[in-house]
């Protein structure tokens, strides 16, 4: 079963969740894995503290161009949808980090004279946290695309009982190459404006994908009362209420796992998991 | 990806950034927007836009965005030959569609995994697939109580947030320019990548919001390197400091060895969630605290764009 934590606000609690139910699982004696798809900034290892077993580049494809094969005609700069590369007085020029990879300009060119590179855009880390199986991809500095980053980190992905995918925040690109192929979605939210309005964008996204999910309301006592209102009003089922505990903001602060260092969260998330099993079967 | 702004030289352009997510940056914004004056504002997070939540704005023109284009194939002629799915590399090809004129199933492109790259129209033999620009957003002017505001609204699942950004940026200096603005404030999105990246290039100067976990200082390291690559001056402020002390001192002297100007701390104050659920920022909703702080980081950021 993969179970994807999204949340379209940041810093509601995604990666809390995400790795205390990754414990969770592990400690109710099932095989777990833990990818971390936020690419951009990803915190699971901070928490998780895994070994890393192997580390390997991201590469993407990128056209390479014999300039003396090259005609000038300019059929691949017509075909580029990104500007990553034109052809300028019969000159061809590329911009690798526009690049898409979709292989339109070496498809297209009629002297054969581009072919298919590499070029490395993030790192792929595998390891294991005690029981947990954690895959991590790291976007490089500079990189603007982390989904070829994030498909990579999918395709590491270990045979467990339990994944649980960490999605990046927001509600685009990013998170939709994170979600797209689990079986269930846990949207993290806080009760506040913007954590309301950024939970129905969320909800708009996954309703798009046709995934089931439900929510999971953090510092459920600060705020307001109108996340709660919404998601009776839209039917929608919120598996968690947890509170604002400065224990769990003070053992986040040094990365520790709510669930290791303040005994009372294992049954909350043992709890937690029982109920994500039992939507996600019932949604099959 | 684009910063070519026309602006008049007065203009300063700083963008609020943080790394990580939830951090306080657009809390941030507002309190600056209440402070500062003569200023016309831009919410760049176009993926999850909240400052319009705070300043309640009257939108005055509204334009739709077109960020690329979408394939879509047409049943009529598809000869489910399979030759779109062979080359889609994003695979968005299903072999699921409606019922053809010459065949029983047809192909079908995933509206989700399409990249608008065009390279199944363009190889089509049947000339089966339509490729056409799309309406993937909209962007706004509005008025607000602090001054004029850019704004945007990506649709559910689109591309090319990068582009609306930029979007978004360009009109917001056209504005700043028709009315003599001294300041362009800018609300940038979470992360490193490509909407951040779209929001930070050829702006005078970022301010950094950060938090003091290790988290926020893993992030605060890698959104930071993303402005040196890019040559922005850099200013730090740690949010809810008070959560964690050492960790907030720890951010600091990391900042300070970075050569990042410290701008200053907020401390964690449950007034700044009751001002955001009364539609204020928190310099409008309470006189001192973290209203006081805002006010000190706002006078040092302030100093630094002089």
């Amino acid at each position: 079963m993969n179970i994807a934590v999204c949340s379209g606000k940041g810093g509601t609690g995604k990666t809390t969740v995400a790795t205390n139910l990754a414990v969770t699982v592990s400690a109710a004696a099932r095989s777990a894995g833990y990818l971390d798809c936020d690419v951009e900034e990803p915190n699971g290892a901070l928490f998780l503290k895994p070994e890393v077993a192997e580390t390997r580049p991201v590469e993407v494809s990128i056209p390479e161009v014999d300039q003396a094969k090259c005609t000038g005609c300019g059929q691949c700069g017509e075909i580029c949808q990104y500007s990553a590369i034109v052809c300028v007085n019969e000159q061809v020029l590329v911009f690798p980090e526009l690049c898409h990879g979709c292989a339109g300009c070496w498809l297209v060119c009629p002297a054969g004279a581009i072919r298919e590179a590499k070029r490395p855009t993030g790192q792929l880390a595998i390891g294991a946290a005690g029981g947990v199986q954690w895959v991590q991809g790291l976007l490089n500095v500079g990189e603007v695309m982390s989904p070829p980053v994030i498909a990579a980190v999918k395709d590491a992905a270990p045979d467990v009982d339990v994944l649980i995918i960490d999605a990046p925040p927001g509600t685009s690109c990013p998170v939709i190459e994170s979600v797209r192929d689990s079986d269930f979605v846990l949207l993290v939210t806080e009760p506040t404006p913007f954590g309301l309005n950024d939970l129905k964008l969320a909800v708009e996204m996954v309703r798009a994908l046709a995934l089931p999910f439900a929510v999971v309301i953090n510092r459920a006592d600060v705020g307001d009362g109108e996340t709660t209102d919404y998601c009776a009003a839209e039917g929608i089922d919120v598996l968690a209420e947890l509170p604002d505990d400065r224990r769990v903001a003070e053992a986040y602060s040094r990365g520790e796992i709510a669930c290791e260092a303040i005994p009372d969260y294992r049954d909350i998330y043992a709890q937690l998991l029982e109920r994500i099993t039992q939507e996600a079967t019932a949604a099959e | 990806m684009s910063g070519q702004h026309t602006m008049t030289d007065h203009t300063k352009e700083l963008v609020v950034i943080s790394g990580k997510g939830g951090t306080g940056k657009t809390s941030v914004v507002a309190s600056f927007a209440a402070l500062a004056e003569n200023a016309v504002l831009a919410d760049c997070d176009v993926d999850a836009a909240d400052l319009h939540l705070v300043l309640g704005p009257d939108t005055i023109r509204r334009e739709d965005f077109s960020g690329g284009k979408r394939a879509r194939i047409i049943p009529e002629k598809c000869v489910a030959c399979g030759k779109c799915a062979e080359l889609c590399r994003f695979d968005a090809i299903r072999f699921d569609g409606l019922p053809g004129g010459a065949v029983a199933k047809t192909y079908r492109v995933d509206p989700i995994g399409c990249e608008g790259c065009g390279v199944c129209a363009w190889f089509c033999p049947a000339g089966a697939i339509e490729f056409a620009s799309v309406v993937n957003g909209q962007w706004f002017v509005s008025e607000t109580r602090h001054g004029p505001m850019v704004h945007a609204k990506l649709h559910v699942a689109e591309e090319n947030s990068g582009k609306l950004v930029s979007t978004v940026r360009k009109q917001a200096a056209e504005v700043a320019a028709e009315r003599g603005a001294t300041l362009l404030l800018v609300d940038g999105s979470p992360g490193i990548g490509c909407p951040v990246i779209a929001s930070i290039t050829g702006a005078d100067a970022v301010l950094i919001v950060t938090e003091p976990t290790l988290s926020g200082l893993h992030d605060l390291g890698r959104v930071a390197d993303v402005a040196m690559h890019f040559n922005i001056p850099a200013l730090v402020c740690v949010n809810k400091w008070d959560l964690n002390a050492e960790i907030a001192a720890r951010i600091e002297a990391d900042a300070a060895e970075r050569g990042l100007r410290v701008a200053g701390r907020v401390r964690y104050d449950r007034a700044v969630t009751d001002a955001q659920v009364r539609r204020q920022s928190v310099v409008e909703f309470v006189p001192d605290g973290p209203a006081e702080d805002m006010r000190t980081v706002w006078a040092a950021v302030a100093e630094a764009l002089r």
